[in-house]
Protein backbone atom coordinates (compact mmCIF):
# COMPACT_ATOMS: atom_id res chain seq x y z
CA UNK A 1 0.00 0.00 0.00
CA UNK A 2 1.48 3.52 -0.87
CA UNK A 3 0.11 6.90 -0.21
CA UNK A 4 0.83 7.42 -3.95
CA UNK A 5 -1.81 5.12 -4.71
CA UNK A 6 -3.93 5.92 -1.75
CA UNK A 7 -4.21 9.51 -2.96
CA UNK A 8 -4.85 8.90 -6.18
CA UNK A 9 -8.09 6.69 -5.29
CA UNK A 10 -9.17 9.42 -3.18
CA UNK A 11 -9.22 12.07 -5.77
CA UNK A 12 -10.75 9.95 -8.35
CA UNK A 13 -14.16 10.38 -6.66
CA UNK A 14 -13.62 14.13 -6.23
CA UNK A 15 -11.15 17.35 -6.33
CA UNK A 16 -9.59 17.62 -2.66
CA UNK A 17 -7.03 20.15 -1.37
CA UNK A 18 -4.24 18.59 0.78
CA UNK A 19 -5.74 19.11 3.90
CA UNK A 20 -9.08 17.13 2.81
CA UNK A 21 -6.94 14.71 1.13
CA UNK A 22 -5.10 14.34 4.57
CA UNK A 23 -8.53 14.03 6.34
CA UNK A 24 -10.34 11.51 4.47
CA UNK A 25 -7.11 9.18 4.35
CA UNK A 26 -7.08 8.91 7.64
CA UNK A 27 -10.60 8.50 8.47
CA UNK A 28 -10.68 5.72 5.62
CA UNK A 29 -7.51 3.81 6.92
CA UNK A 30 -9.13 4.26 10.90
CA UNK A 31 -6.00 6.35 11.31
CA UNK A 32 -3.89 3.60 11.29
CA UNK A 33 -1.53 5.04 8.95
CA UNK A 34 -1.56 8.70 9.94
CA UNK A 35 -0.05 10.78 7.09
CA UNK A 36 1.66 14.21 7.48
CA UNK A 37 1.12 16.98 5.55
CA UNK A 38 4.18 17.50 4.15
CA UNK A 39 4.01 13.75 3.21
CA UNK A 40 1.03 14.59 0.89
CA UNK A 41 2.10 17.44 -0.37
CA UNK A 42 5.23 15.95 -1.35
CA UNK A 43 3.04 12.64 -3.09
CA UNK A 44 0.99 15.56 -4.90
CA UNK A 45 3.86 17.16 -6.23
CA UNK A 46 5.10 13.44 -7.96
CA UNK A 47 2.19 12.84 -9.12
CA UNK A 48 1.65 16.35 -10.87
CA UNK A 49 5.40 15.83 -12.37
CA UNK A 50 4.00 12.17 -13.80
CA UNK A 51 1.00 13.93 -15.00
CA UNK A 52 -1.73 12.27 -13.19
CA UNK A 53 -2.30 14.83 -11.26
CA UNK A 54 -3.57 18.93 -12.18
CA UNK A 55 -4.38 22.01 -10.68
CA UNK A 56 -8.29 22.04 -10.35
CA UNK A 57 -8.46 25.80 -13.09
CA UNK A 58 -9.03 28.46 -10.39
CA UNK A 59 -12.84 29.36 -11.39
CA UNK A 60 -13.92 25.90 -10.40
CA UNK A 61 -11.84 26.03 -6.63
CA UNK A 62 -13.83 27.78 -4.23
CA UNK A 63 -13.08 26.13 -0.88
CA UNK A 64 -11.82 28.20 1.86
CA UNK A 65 -8.77 27.54 3.49
CA UNK A 66 -7.75 24.75 1.45
CA UNK A 67 -6.61 27.08 -1.66
CA UNK A 68 -5.50 24.20 -4.34
CA UNK A 69 -7.75 21.72 -5.09
CA UNK A 70 -5.99 19.27 -7.21
CA UNK A 71 -7.67 17.00 -9.94
CA UNK A 72 -6.75 13.59 -11.44
CA UNK A 73 -5.77 14.00 -15.01
CA UNK A 74 -7.44 11.54 -17.82
CA UNK A 75 -4.01 9.27 -17.04
CA UNK A 76 -4.79 9.62 -13.23
CA UNK A 77 -8.31 7.92 -13.91
CA UNK A 78 -6.50 5.23 -15.44
CA UNK A 79 -4.10 4.94 -12.90
CA UNK A 80 -6.74 4.62 -10.07
CA UNK A 81 -8.86 2.13 -12.13
CA UNK A 82 -5.83 0.11 -13.01
CA UNK A 83 -5.03 -0.37 -8.94
CA UNK A 84 -8.37 -1.33 -7.82
CA UNK A 85 -8.30 -3.93 -10.58
CA UNK A 86 -4.44 -5.04 -10.15
CA UNK A 87 -3.41 -7.61 -7.45
CA UNK A 88 -0.84 -6.17 -5.04
CA UNK A 89 1.99 -7.86 -6.31
CA UNK A 90 3.11 -10.97 -3.14
CA UNK A 91 5.62 -12.28 -5.17
CA UNK A 92 8.71 -11.15 -3.16
CA UNK A 93 7.91 -11.21 0.57
CA UNK A 94 8.62 -8.48 2.62
CA UNK A 95 11.53 -7.74 4.58
CA UNK A 96 9.98 -8.79 8.24
CA UNK A 97 12.76 -8.54 10.98
CA UNK A 98 11.20 -10.99 13.03
CA UNK A 99 11.68 -13.62 10.28
CA UNK A 100 15.08 -12.21 9.53
CA UNK A 101 16.24 -12.37 13.37
CA UNK A 102 14.58 -16.10 13.73
CA UNK A 103 16.27 -17.62 10.81
CA UNK A 104 19.29 -16.37 11.82
CA UNK A 105 18.66 -17.47 15.52
CA UNK A 106 18.19 -20.98 14.29
CA UNK A 107 21.14 -20.91 12.10
CA UNK A 108 23.54 -20.12 15.15
CA UNK A 109 25.09 -22.60 17.66
CA UNK A 110 25.47 -19.43 20.06
CA UNK A 111 21.86 -18.36 20.53
CA UNK A 112 18.74 -19.91 22.26
CA UNK A 113 16.19 -20.16 20.23
CA UNK A 114 13.21 -20.41 22.90
CA UNK A 115 14.39 -17.99 24.77
CA UNK A 116 14.22 -15.44 21.94
CA UNK A 117 10.65 -17.08 20.76
CA UNK A 118 9.36 -16.88 24.38
CA UNK A 119 10.64 -12.93 24.89
CA UNK A 120 8.76 -12.36 21.36
CA UNK A 121 5.66 -14.30 22.10
CA UNK A 122 5.04 -12.08 25.40
CA UNK A 123 5.58 -8.99 23.11
CA UNK A 124 3.10 -10.30 19.99
CA UNK A 125 0.73 -11.45 22.33
CA UNK A 126 0.57 -8.10 24.30
CA UNK A 127 -0.23 -6.41 20.51
CA UNK A 128 -2.71 -8.48 19.71
CA UNK A 129 -4.91 -7.87 23.51
CA UNK A 130 -4.60 -4.07 22.72
CA UNK A 131 -5.45 -4.71 19.17
CA UNK A 132 -8.21 -6.71 20.42
CA UNK A 133 -9.23 -3.96 23.41
CA UNK A 134 -9.59 -1.38 20.29
CA UNK A 135 -12.01 -3.68 18.89
CA UNK A 136 -13.67 -4.84 21.85
CA UNK A 137 -14.69 -0.98 21.77
CA UNK A 138 -16.30 -0.54 18.44
CA UNK A 139 -19.49 -1.82 18.61
CA UNK A 140 -20.47 -5.39 17.36
CA UNK A 141 -22.41 -4.33 14.45
CA UNK A 142 -21.15 -1.62 12.13
CA UNK A 143 -23.58 0.80 10.80
CA UNK A 144 -21.18 3.32 9.06
CA UNK A 145 -18.75 3.29 5.90
CA UNK A 146 -15.82 4.41 8.16
CA UNK A 147 -16.83 2.18 11.29
CA UNK A 148 -16.75 -0.57 8.35
CA UNK A 149 -13.56 0.34 6.70
CA UNK A 150 -11.58 0.62 10.09
CA UNK A 151 -13.17 -2.53 11.42
CA UNK A 152 -11.48 -4.30 8.30
CA UNK A 153 -7.90 -2.17 9.03
CA UNK A 154 -8.58 -3.71 12.56
CA UNK A 155 -9.20 -7.31 11.99
CA UNK A 156 -6.46 -7.11 9.49
CA UNK A 157 -3.72 -6.27 12.72
CA UNK A 158 -5.38 -8.87 14.72
CA UNK A 159 -4.86 -11.37 11.80
CA UNK A 160 -1.38 -10.61 11.06
CA UNK A 161 -0.57 -10.63 15.24
CA UNK A 162 -2.38 -13.99 15.20
CA UNK A 163 -0.75 -15.46 12.53
CA UNK A 164 2.89 -14.20 14.29
CA UNK A 165 1.93 -15.81 17.25
CA UNK A 166 1.28 -19.13 15.64
CA UNK A 167 4.04 -19.16 13.81
CA UNK A 168 6.19 -18.78 17.10
CA UNK A 169 4.55 -21.82 18.66
CA UNK A 170 5.35 -23.43 15.82
CA UNK A 171 9.34 -22.43 16.04
CA UNK A 172 9.28 -23.52 19.09
CA UNK A 173 7.82 -27.09 18.77
CA UNK A 174 9.70 -27.56 15.67
CA UNK A 175 12.90 -26.35 17.14
CA UNK A 176 12.16 -28.67 19.98
CA UNK A 177 11.56 -31.74 17.99
CA UNK A 178 15.03 -31.19 15.56
CA UNK A 179 17.18 -31.05 18.72
CA UNK A 180 20.59 -30.24 18.90
CA UNK A 181 21.63 -30.11 15.01
CA UNK A 182 25.95 -30.40 13.92
CA UNK A 183 27.02 -26.90 13.26
CA UNK A 184 29.31 -26.78 10.08
CA UNK A 185 33.19 -26.89 10.48
CA UNK A 186 33.16 -27.69 14.14
CA UNK A 187 31.38 -31.01 14.33
CA UNK A 188 35.44 -32.65 15.04
CA UNK A 189 35.65 -30.21 18.35
CA UNK A 190 33.08 -32.46 19.91
CA UNK A 191 30.91 -31.37 23.09
CA UNK A 192 33.31 -28.73 24.32
CA UNK A 193 30.93 -26.01 22.75
CA UNK A 194 29.51 -23.38 25.45
CA UNK A 195 26.42 -22.59 26.59
CA UNK A 196 24.55 -20.99 24.03
CA UNK A 197 23.26 -17.19 24.66
CA UNK A 198 20.30 -16.65 26.85
CA UNK A 199 20.56 -20.65 27.97
CA UNK A 200 18.91 -20.31 31.11
CA UNK A 201 18.92 -23.17 34.33
CA UNK A 202 15.44 -24.44 32.96
CA UNK A 203 16.00 -27.54 31.62
CA UNK A 204 12.38 -27.87 30.38
CA UNK A 205 13.11 -25.16 27.68
CA UNK A 206 15.85 -27.22 25.79
CA UNK A 207 14.86 -30.33 23.56
CA UNK A 208 12.37 -31.95 24.99
CA UNK A 209 10.11 -33.72 21.95
CA UNK A 210 6.45 -33.18 22.33
CA UNK B 1 -3.87 -1.89 35.12
CA UNK B 2 -5.59 -2.18 32.33
CA UNK B 3 -7.39 0.62 29.71
CA UNK B 4 -9.77 -1.95 29.43
CA UNK B 5 -10.83 -2.50 33.56
CA UNK B 6 -9.91 1.19 33.37
CA UNK B 7 -13.47 2.00 31.91
CA UNK B 8 -15.36 -0.69 33.42
CA UNK B 9 -16.55 -0.80 36.78
CA UNK B 10 -14.05 -1.66 38.82
CA UNK B 11 -12.79 2.43 37.65
CA UNK B 12 -12.45 2.42 41.52
CA UNK B 13 -9.45 -0.04 41.49
CA UNK B 14 -7.74 2.29 38.71
CA UNK B 15 -4.78 3.59 41.77
CA UNK B 16 -3.71 -0.15 41.31
CA UNK B 17 -4.89 -4.04 41.31
CA UNK B 18 -4.60 -4.29 45.17
CA UNK B 19 -7.65 -2.84 45.15
CA UNK B 20 -9.50 -5.29 43.57
CA UNK B 21 -10.13 -8.88 45.95
CA UNK B 22 -8.32 -11.80 44.71
CA UNK B 23 -11.11 -14.09 43.89
CA UNK B 24 -8.26 -17.38 43.03
CA UNK B 25 -5.11 -17.28 44.05
CA UNK B 26 -3.13 -20.61 43.56
CA UNK B 27 0.20 -20.91 45.49
CA UNK B 28 3.07 -23.31 45.01
CA UNK B 29 0.95 -25.64 43.40
CA UNK B 30 2.09 -29.15 42.17
CA UNK B 31 0.08 -32.07 41.16
CA UNK B 32 1.92 -35.29 40.84
CA UNK B 33 -0.20 -38.22 39.75
CA UNK B 34 1.43 -41.83 39.97
CA UNK B 35 4.33 -43.18 41.97
CA UNK B 36 7.13 -44.83 41.40
CA UNK B 37 7.94 -45.36 37.49
CA UNK B 38 4.43 -43.99 36.36
CA UNK B 39 5.09 -40.79 38.40
CA UNK B 40 4.40 -37.81 36.61
CA UNK B 41 3.95 -34.12 37.52
CA UNK B 42 1.30 -32.81 35.98
CA UNK B 43 1.54 -29.22 37.32
CA UNK B 44 4.75 -27.90 39.69
CA UNK B 45 4.86 -25.18 41.95
CA UNK B 46 2.58 -22.87 40.17
CA UNK B 47 1.42 -19.50 41.67
CA UNK B 48 -1.66 -17.41 40.47
CA UNK B 49 -3.74 -15.02 41.35
CA UNK B 50 -7.01 -13.88 40.01
CA UNK B 51 -8.55 -10.79 41.07
CA UNK B 52 -12.24 -9.67 40.61
CA UNK B 53 -12.49 -8.27 36.69
CA UNK B 54 -9.98 -10.57 35.75
CA UNK B 55 -9.94 -12.42 32.96
CA UNK B 56 -6.79 -14.74 32.88
CA UNK B 57 -5.70 -17.18 29.48
CA UNK B 58 -3.85 -20.54 30.05
CA UNK B 59 -1.89 -21.45 26.71
CA UNK B 60 0.00 -24.51 25.88
CA UNK B 61 0.31 -27.95 24.16
CA UNK B 62 -1.53 -30.84 25.19
CA UNK B 63 -0.28 -32.12 28.40
CA UNK B 64 1.42 -29.04 29.43
CA UNK B 65 -0.94 -29.30 32.25
CA UNK B 66 -4.04 -26.73 31.33
CA UNK B 67 -6.52 -28.78 32.63
CA UNK B 68 -5.08 -29.94 35.84
CA UNK B 69 -4.81 -25.85 36.88
CA UNK B 70 -8.12 -25.43 35.76
CA UNK B 71 -9.16 -28.32 37.84
CA UNK B 72 -7.80 -27.80 41.05
CA UNK B 73 -8.94 -24.02 40.31
CA UNK B 74 -12.02 -25.70 40.75
CA UNK B 75 -11.78 -27.94 43.26
CA UNK B 76 -12.44 -30.76 41.11
CA UNK B 77 -8.67 -32.16 42.08
CA UNK B 78 -6.79 -31.54 45.36
CA UNK B 79 -3.11 -30.31 44.79
CA UNK B 80 -0.42 -32.77 45.92
CA UNK B 81 1.30 -29.54 47.47
CA UNK B 82 0.72 -25.79 47.80
CA UNK B 83 -2.79 -23.90 47.86
CA UNK B 84 -5.94 -23.01 46.25
CA UNK B 85 -8.07 -20.41 48.00
CA UNK B 86 -11.59 -19.21 46.37
CA UNK B 87 -11.93 -16.18 47.56
CA UNK B 88 -11.15 -16.72 51.59
CA UNK B 89 -11.21 -19.96 51.67
CA UNK B 90 -8.69 -22.17 51.38
CA UNK B 91 -9.78 -25.20 49.76
CA UNK B 92 -7.36 -27.85 51.33
CA UNK B 93 -9.25 -27.13 54.35
CA UNK B 94 -12.37 -28.43 53.71
CA UNK B 95 -13.37 -32.05 53.08
CA UNK B 96 -15.18 -33.04 49.56
CA UNK B 97 -18.64 -32.08 50.59
CA UNK B 98 -17.35 -28.54 52.09
CA UNK B 99 -15.42 -28.19 48.86
CA UNK B 100 -18.68 -29.07 46.75
CA UNK B 101 -20.74 -26.35 48.71
CA UNK B 102 -17.80 -24.21 47.86
CA UNK B 103 -18.13 -25.19 44.19
CA UNK B 104 -21.24 -24.44 44.10
CA UNK B 105 -21.99 -21.24 45.42
CA UNK B 106 -18.32 -20.04 44.01
CA UNK B 107 -17.69 -21.42 40.93
CA UNK B 108 -18.84 -22.10 37.60
CA UNK B 109 -17.73 -23.83 34.38
CA UNK B 110 -17.92 -23.39 30.76
CA UNK B 111 -17.04 -26.09 28.38
CA UNK B 112 -16.34 -26.53 24.58
CA UNK B 113 -19.91 -28.24 23.87
CA UNK B 114 -22.74 -30.17 25.98
CA UNK B 115 -22.56 -27.89 28.66
CA UNK B 116 -26.51 -27.42 29.17
CA UNK B 117 -28.53 -30.41 30.27
CA UNK B 118 -30.75 -30.94 26.80
CA UNK B 119 -34.29 -31.63 29.28
CA UNK B 120 -34.38 -28.43 31.16
CA UNK B 121 -34.95 -24.98 29.60
CA UNK B 122 -32.13 -22.13 29.25
CA UNK B 123 -33.78 -20.94 32.89
CA UNK B 124 -33.87 -23.76 34.33
CA UNK B 125 -29.96 -24.85 33.62
CA UNK B 126 -29.31 -21.77 34.93
CA UNK B 127 -31.47 -22.55 37.97
CA UNK B 128 -29.99 -25.36 38.91
CA UNK B 129 -26.80 -24.61 40.46
CA UNK B 130 -28.61 -22.60 42.95
CA UNK B 131 -31.70 -24.98 43.56
CA UNK B 132 -29.02 -27.27 44.43
CA UNK B 133 -27.40 -25.00 47.03
CA UNK B 134 -30.97 -25.07 48.98
CA UNK B 135 -32.28 -21.67 47.35
CA UNK B 136 -36.23 -21.78 46.95
CA UNK B 137 -37.12 -22.54 43.35
CA UNK B 138 -38.84 -19.10 43.08
CA UNK B 139 -35.53 -17.12 43.83
CA UNK B 140 -33.47 -19.83 42.05
CA UNK B 141 -35.51 -18.70 38.81
CA UNK B 142 -35.51 -14.95 39.16
CA UNK B 143 -31.46 -15.16 39.93
CA UNK B 144 -31.39 -17.19 36.61
CA UNK B 145 -33.31 -14.69 34.75
CA UNK B 146 -30.87 -12.01 36.26
CA UNK B 147 -28.21 -13.82 34.97
CA UNK B 148 -29.50 -14.25 31.62
CA UNK B 149 -30.06 -10.55 31.44
CA UNK B 150 -26.91 -10.02 32.34
CA UNK B 151 -25.30 -11.69 28.88
CA UNK B 152 -28.29 -10.32 26.86
CA UNK B 153 -30.26 -13.50 26.24
CA UNK B 154 -33.37 -13.11 28.41
CA UNK B 155 -35.32 -13.87 25.54
CA UNK B 156 -33.90 -17.26 25.56
CA UNK B 157 -35.23 -18.17 29.22
CA UNK B 158 -37.82 -20.87 28.11
CA UNK B 159 -35.97 -22.45 25.37
CA UNK B 160 -34.45 -25.67 25.10
CA UNK B 161 -31.19 -26.32 24.42
CA UNK B 162 -31.68 -27.91 21.05
CA UNK B 163 -33.61 -24.91 20.38
CA UNK B 164 -30.79 -22.64 20.71
CA UNK B 165 -27.67 -22.05 18.50
CA UNK B 166 -24.06 -22.98 19.57
CA UNK B 167 -23.44 -19.12 20.79
CA UNK B 168 -26.67 -19.40 22.79
CA UNK B 169 -25.95 -22.24 24.11
CA UNK B 170 -22.58 -20.57 25.18
CA UNK B 171 -24.10 -16.96 26.77
CA UNK B 172 -26.21 -19.69 28.86
CA UNK B 173 -23.62 -21.86 29.93
CA UNK B 174 -21.81 -18.43 31.13
CA UNK B 175 -25.06 -17.30 32.56
CA UNK B 176 -25.27 -20.25 34.46
CA UNK B 177 -21.38 -19.99 35.44
CA UNK B 178 -21.88 -16.50 37.32
CA UNK B 179 -25.56 -17.07 38.60
CA UNK B 180 -26.25 -15.93 42.25
CA UNK B 181 -23.24 -15.66 43.90
CA UNK B 182 -20.82 -17.18 41.88
CA UNK B 183 -18.08 -15.06 40.69
CA UNK B 184 -15.63 -17.29 39.14
CA UNK B 185 -15.87 -18.30 35.79
CA UNK B 186 -13.60 -21.54 34.31
CA UNK B 187 -13.73 -21.54 30.53
CA UNK B 188 -12.36 -24.60 28.48
CA UNK B 189 -11.86 -23.81 24.90
CA UNK B 190 -15.48 -21.77 25.43
CA UNK B 191 -15.22 -20.98 21.65
CA UNK B 192 -14.03 -24.20 20.44
CA UNK B 193 -16.75 -25.70 18.86
CA UNK B 194 -17.89 -21.95 17.49
CA UNK B 195 -16.97 -20.52 14.13
CA UNK B 196 -14.94 -17.63 13.88
CA UNK B 197 -17.42 -15.24 14.32
CA UNK B 198 -19.76 -16.59 17.01
CA UNK B 199 -16.38 -17.46 19.32
CA UNK B 200 -15.47 -13.53 18.90
CA UNK B 201 -19.41 -12.55 20.18
CA UNK B 202 -19.29 -15.26 22.83
CA UNK B 203 -15.66 -13.68 23.83
CA UNK B 204 -17.55 -10.11 23.80
CA UNK B 205 -19.90 -10.90 26.16
CA UNK B 206 -17.50 -13.44 28.29
CA UNK B 207 -15.36 -9.96 28.83
CA UNK B 208 -18.54 -7.73 29.41
CA UNK B 209 -19.55 -10.01 32.10
CA UNK B 210 -16.40 -9.90 33.73
CA UNK B 211 -15.80 -6.46 33.44
CA UNK B 212 -19.44 -6.30 35.14
CA UNK B 213 -18.00 -8.16 38.47
CA UNK B 214 -16.70 -11.29 37.80
CA UNK B 215 -13.40 -13.17 37.10
CA UNK B 216 -12.46 -15.57 34.93
CA UNK B 217 -9.47 -18.30 33.83
CA UNK B 218 -9.82 -19.20 30.32
CA UNK B 219 -7.87 -22.17 28.68
CA UNK B 220 -7.34 -22.20 24.75
CA UNK B 221 -5.11 -22.58 22.29
CA UNK B 222 -6.59 -19.77 19.98
CA UNK B 223 -4.23 -16.83 20.47
CA UNK B 224 -6.86 -14.51 19.01
CA UNK B 225 -9.51 -15.57 21.96
CA UNK B 226 -6.67 -15.60 24.45
CA UNK B 227 -6.05 -11.79 23.65
CA UNK B 228 -9.65 -10.84 25.35
CA UNK B 229 -7.80 -11.71 28.51
CA UNK B 230 -5.92 -9.23 30.59
CA UNK B 231 -3.09 -11.43 30.45
CA UNK B 232 -1.70 -14.96 29.28
CA UNK B 233 -0.10 -17.56 31.41
CA UNK B 234 1.76 -20.09 29.22
CA UNK B 235 2.29 -23.82 30.24
CA UNK B 236 4.76 -26.40 28.98
CA UNK B 237 5.36 -29.53 30.76
CA UNK B 238 3.69 -28.48 34.25
CA UNK B 239 5.35 -25.16 34.80
CA UNK B 240 4.52 -21.69 34.17
CA UNK B 241 7.11 -20.29 31.48
CA UNK B 242 6.16 -16.66 31.19
CA UNK B 243 3.36 -15.05 32.81
CA UNK B 244 3.17 -11.58 30.80
CA UNK B 245 1.68 -9.14 32.93
CA UNK B 246 0.05 -5.97 31.55
CA UNK B 247 2.42 -3.99 33.79
CA UNK B 248 3.82 -1.71 30.59
CA UNK B 249 1.75 1.29 29.69
CA UNK B 250 0.73 0.00 25.94
CA UNK B 251 2.39 2.39 23.53
CA UNK B 252 -0.81 1.48 21.46
CA UNK B 253 -2.79 2.79 23.77
CA UNK B 254 -2.05 6.38 24.94
CA UNK B 255 -4.66 8.46 24.49
CA UNK B 256 -7.37 6.22 23.25
CA UNK B 257 -10.76 5.86 24.73
CA UNK B 258 -10.27 10.07 25.45
CA UNK B 259 -11.69 12.08 22.56
CA UNK B 260 -14.07 10.82 19.51
CA UNK B 261 -13.90 9.94 16.47
CA UNK B 262 -10.50 9.03 14.57
CA UNK B 263 -8.35 10.82 16.91
CA UNK B 264 -8.17 7.77 19.66
CA UNK B 265 -7.20 5.91 16.97
CA UNK B 266 -4.27 7.52 15.50
CA UNK B 267 -1.18 6.24 14.47
CA UNK B 268 -1.51 2.32 16.23
CA UNK B 269 0.04 0.89 12.66
CA UNK B 270 3.38 0.43 11.08
CA UNK B 271 4.70 3.73 8.98
CA UNK B 272 3.49 3.34 5.05
CA UNK B 273 6.30 3.98 1.74
CA UNK B 274 5.18 6.56 -0.11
Amino acid sequence: MTVRHGLVALLAERPMGVYELRKEFDARTGGTWPLNIGQVYTTIQRLMRDGLVEHVPLEYSHEAGDAEPYRLTEAGYQEADGWWHQPVDRSVPGRDELVIKLALAAASPDVHVPTVVHAQRVESMRALRDYTRLKAREPEHVTTREGLAWSLVLDNLIFTAEAEVRWLDHVEATVARVGALPVPGVAEQGAAAPAPVGASDDSTWTGRGR
Amino acid sequence: MTGRRASGPTAGAEAGTEASPIILELTGVTRVHGEGERRVVALREADLEVRLGELVAVMGPSGSGKSTLLNLAGGLDTPSAGEVRLGRDLLSHLDAAGRAAIRRRRVGYVFQDLNLIPALTAAENVALPRELDGVGVREAREQARSALAEVGVVELADRFPEEMSGGQQQRVAIARALVGPRRLVLADEPTGALDSHTGEAVMRVLRQRIDAGAAGLLVTHDPRFAAWADRTVYLRDGVVVDADRDDRASDLLVGAGRGSGRDRRRGIGPGLDD
